[in-house]
């Protein structure tokens, strides 16, 4: 778009339109120049993603099969513990990047780390939910509302088991190579996807969790 | 080579410039914004589901609001604003999804036949 695009020698008439598009003045954009916008991209198709999840729940939510609801099967305690592991993940996150504009390698790498604790501490509490919820009987299969539960929050949970992954590749490479620019580019989407997982989490613990114990 | 790419070449620079200032506003803010409904729903203190659904509705709205522009740096420089462009986008396509798909499966909630065997589990 801020290339300047010029008519080739062969262009036909004026009012010729795929001439204008014609770049002749091809030059090189620095490494990674569009991998923000591409990366910003690929959260608002994963967005989508849980939109439809996030609808599925809404249609199937009520649908108990004559199993137990929410108000039974939810401790909201637990789940507001969850949360704040989310939240405070999210700010050690934040430091993390801090850390790393200020060329602070071991900074950024002990926020890096204290981030992964507070993200294991989140999927713990949730492997914990719903180890308990399938102990009981209460698994996927056996309502609606359950098998949706269940597919909304896992799908969630897995992108935090993902999210955690490529942090500690990140923390890898950059205890390897250092901040270089790429590493740099590579913690700034993490933090993007990192901070995403959390805008969708206040989506799962208002209609998930809190409507449903109003249900 | 990474002090060009943070300082020389803002045209296509992200524009993420983190400051610990929004970071501790945005967690303050967070930290209120998703306290209070949970105080709502565990103490009951409104004395209405519904009246407390719209309120715990109106307070995720901000919230993610929040985390837009203190967490993900949202605002119409970066990337030339076509990172907002696309959240917008994107904020029309899941309202038409979320809504429609509400919408249009009440209705035919309401409109099926009723039968006796299956209704018991649909609340």
């Amino acid at each position: 778009m801020s290339s300047p695009a010029t008519t080739p020698p062969s262009a036909g008439t004026p009012g010729d339109l795929t001439a204008a598009y014609y770049d002749l003045n091809e030059h090189a954009h620095p490494d990674g120049y569009s991998t923000g916008l591409g990366f910003w991209l690929y959260l608002m198709s994963d967005c989508l993603i849980f939109a439809m999840l996030f609808a599925t729940f809404g249609v199937l939510g009520g649908n108990y099969a004559g199993g137990e609801g929410p108000k039974d099967l939810f401790n909201l305690k637990l789940v507001a513990v969850n949360t704040s592991m989310l939240l405070f993940s999210s700010i050690t996150y934040g430091f993390a990047m801090i850390s790393m504009q200020g060329r602070n390698k071991g900074a950024t790498l002990g926020w890096l780390f204290i981030t992964l604790l507070f993200g294991l501490a989140f999927l713990s509490i949730e492997m914990f939910e719903f180890h308990e919820l399938i102990a009981e009987g209460n698994g996927p299969q056996r309502s609606a509302f359950l098998s949706s539960f269940f597919t909304l929050v896992g799908t969630h949970g897995l992108h935090v088991t993902f999210g955690s992954i490529w942090l500690v590749t990140l923390m890898v490479q950059v205890g390897r190579f250092g901040l270089t620019a790429a590493n740099q580019r590579r913690l700034q989407c993490l933090s993007l996807f990192w901070h995403f997982l959390d805008v969708v989490w206040i989506g799962v613990f208002t209609f998930v969790y809190l409507m449903g114990t109003l249900r | 080579m990474a002090d060009h790419a943070h300082h020389d070449d803002h045209g296509h620079d992200s524009g993420f410039h983190a400051s610990m200032k929004d970071y501790v506003i945005g967690f303050v803010l967070s930290v209120i914004l998703t306290a209070i409904p949970f105080w709502l729903v565990m103490t009951g203190a409104l004395h209405s589901a519904s009246a407390t659904g719209l309120v715990i509705m109106g307070f995720a709205a901000v919230q993610i609001v929040v985390h837009m522009v203190y967490f993900l740096h949202m605002s119409p420089r970066v990337e030339g604003g076509q990172n907002l462009l696309a959240l917008i986008f994107t904020i029309i396509l899941v309202g038409i999804v979320l809504s429609g798909s509400l919408w249009v499966m009440y209705h035919m909630n309401q409109n099926m036949m009723p039968m006796p065997a299956t209704m018991e589990g649909m609340g």
